[in-house]
């Protein structure tokens, strides 16, 4: 049973989403196989940090200035919740809501409606909320450090204009915050989409062998016994997710500095943070 | 361990868990701790070195050498270093048994047929009759290669930049007194280098400490290994039944990890204090007029 590239890419494009060809190859594994099924995989990747980045972003937000907060019932909170999800690895976090999600009960009754649970033991939802809170945390230091680091010259020229409180905030302060936190911001969304890789391998059951680019690199891996084709390729997709995401927040970077004079510019640099 | 364990299923309460908890599985457990430290206590030196060989390579004036260390700085940089965590692991493994297969096998066959990995029994490492120790001992082994292998390229990248943030001038003065290239490398830039690269090196050591778990993914028996083994529900057969407390050891490790970073960054901040005397950064400047 031989197949054209284009009948593979036909049969397994989708196959990380439950669509196309059920059967995963199981022998005569061709290059167009792997790079098909490992790229059908990245929808994962995609999936669980474009949504992570999306809604971490606000409670980010919401978090950096808790932790400025004068009132210590709302600081110590903020403060617990980034100490806990950065001191803490990631492949812990998630083996640990995976077990704490699965001995909720099944289904309960609230208000008179009946609520299933069992849904957040998927990988869609339960390693989506870890990634959520984990990028919420990292990202509320980087806002954090950034606002504490707006300019005191900056602000003392915004009271002179006599905008206080909100005004103030949503026009000086959260632009700069933005705008002197966006390199480091960017780093943090690499990484967060690198940590992807790691939601199949901690707990979260692939249901029907449908899992990310990492979970089919391995699945070759382990029935060709050669490491050297599928682990390049997954390698090859992160590199170019990685130039996509340098792009589209680099833009959004230039956005943000556009006022200032081009040498006064923030840079992104890549900085590793690797495993979280 | 204790008399009175002989026969858990007679003893309930404060003796139960007491017994439970002194368990042969769970001095494993916490032998397994003791398996994270050393790695950590082997890996750190290694990927410091690795990466200082790195870094060193990089800024050399040969430009196949200075290749070499670009490259290898590059490496790790736009792809998830989980990847790299389960490529070593299995390509270290084949190389080192192919190279081997080379000197003790007859059959010289490309070991990579079909979808086996096929060399000559004597070729294995550790070979199959070997003690089970071994097996483990050798898993370790390719777990801190491949730890040092990866953190050192992220080391390399921080010493590197903290090579180039030594101020020029420091250099220049130092060849004005007509040291050569190589004592103005070990006299003056190697020592100035490490106020520059100590908040990098920081921050490295904290993600080696939470990329601890990860040995559990190279097949190592780290402190995941026990947690889930342990945590799982054990039925009447068992000597302990008790139900699904999986939740309560990950949140031990969890805490676990909790304190450990805690007082790494405690410690972290010492260092810099002490590094950052008599340099000429803010930080140092600061502790000159404190003293002053």
């Amino acid at each position: 049973m031989s197949m054209t590239c284009w009948e593979t890419i036909q049969a397994y494009s989708l196959r990380s989403i439950g669509i196309g060809e059920n059967l995963l190859p199981r022998s005569d594994f061709t290059i167009c196989q792997q790079f098909t099924l490992i790229g059908s995989g990245l929808i994962w990747n995609l999936y669980f940090g474009i949504l992570a980045l999306v809604f971490g972003f606000f409670l980010a937000n919401a978090v950096a200035l808790a932790r400025t907060a004068r009132n210590p019932l709302i600081r110590k909170p903020a403060e617990w919740f980034v100490f806990v999800f950065r001191g803490s690895p990631l492949f812990i976090q998630f083996f640990l809501a995976y077990e704490a999600l699965v001995l909720l009960p099944k289904e309960f009754m609230l208000f008179g409606v009946e609520i299933n649970t069992s849904w957040t033991t998927r990988a869609w939802a339960g390693a989506l909320l870890v990634l959520f809170l984990n990028t919420a945390a990292y990202s509320a230091e980087i806002f954090h450090g950034a606002l504490k680091s707006i300019p005191k010259g900056d602000l003392e020229a915004a009271e002179a204009y006599g905008l206080t409180g909100w005004k103030k905030f949503i026009r000086i302060e959260w632009p700069t915050m933005l705008r002197l936190g966006w390199p480091a911001y960017t780093n943090e969304a690499i990484f967060l989409f690198h940590a992807t890789t790691l939601v199949y391998f901690s707990g979260f059951p692939a249901f029907a062998q449908k899992g990310d680019a990492l979970y089919y690199a391995n699945y070759f891996a382990d029935k060709t016994f050669n490491p050297f084709i599928p682990y390049p390729i997954v390698a090859f997709y992160f590199i170019l997710l990685t130039l996509a995401v340098t792009f589209i927040y680099g833009r959004v970077n230039r956005r943000l500095n556009r006022h200032l004079p081009s040498n006064s510019r923030m840079k992104i640099r890549l900085r590793p943070n690797l495993i979280r | 361990m204790f008399e009175a364990c002989a026969d858990p299923k007679s003893i309930e309460g404060l003796t139960w868990y007491l017994c439970y908890f002194t368990s042969a599985k769970h001095v494993d457990f916490y032998w397994s701790f003791l398996t994270v430290l050393l790695l950590l206590a082997i890996t750190a030196p290694a990927a410091l070195g690795m990466g200082f060989m790195g870094a060193t390579a990089a800024r050399s004036h040969i430009a196949p050498v200075s290749w070499l260390g670009k490259i290898y700085i590059w490496m790790v940089r736009g792809v998830p270093d989980i990847i790299f965590f389960l490529f070593f692991v299995i390509a270290l493994d084949q190389v080192i048994e192919y190279s081997k297969s080379l000197v003790v096998c007859e059959s010289h066959a490309w070991p990579w047929q079909g979808l086996e990995f096929r060399v000559c029994p004597e070729a294995k490492v550790p070979l199959g009759k070997s003690a089970a120790f071994w097996h483990q001992a050798y898993g370790f082994m390719l777990a801190v290669v491949t730890f040092a292998i990866v953190f050192g390229a992220f080391v390399a990248n921080v010493i590197y930049g903290a090579m180039q943030a030594v101020p020029r001038a420091q250099l220049e003065t130092a060849e004005a007194y007509g040291m050569s290239r190589r004592q103005v490398f070990r006299r003056i830039l190697v020592p100035q280098m490490w106020i520059y690269a100590l908040p990098g090196l920081g921050n490295l050591w904290m993600i080696l400490i939470k990329a601890t778990p990860l040995l559990f993914l190279l097949g190592v028996r780290d402190i995941v290994y026990y947690a889930r083994e342990l945590g799982g529900s054990k039925t009447q057969a068992y000597e302990y039944p008790h139900g699904d407390w999986r939740l309560w050891y990950f949140l031990g490790l969890l805490v676990f990890y909790l304190i450990f970073t805690r007082i790494s960054e405690i410690g972290i901040g010492k260092l810099t204090a002490r590094l950052s005397h008599g340099q000429a950064t803010a930080g140092g400047e600061a502790l000159r007029r404190a003293g002053a």
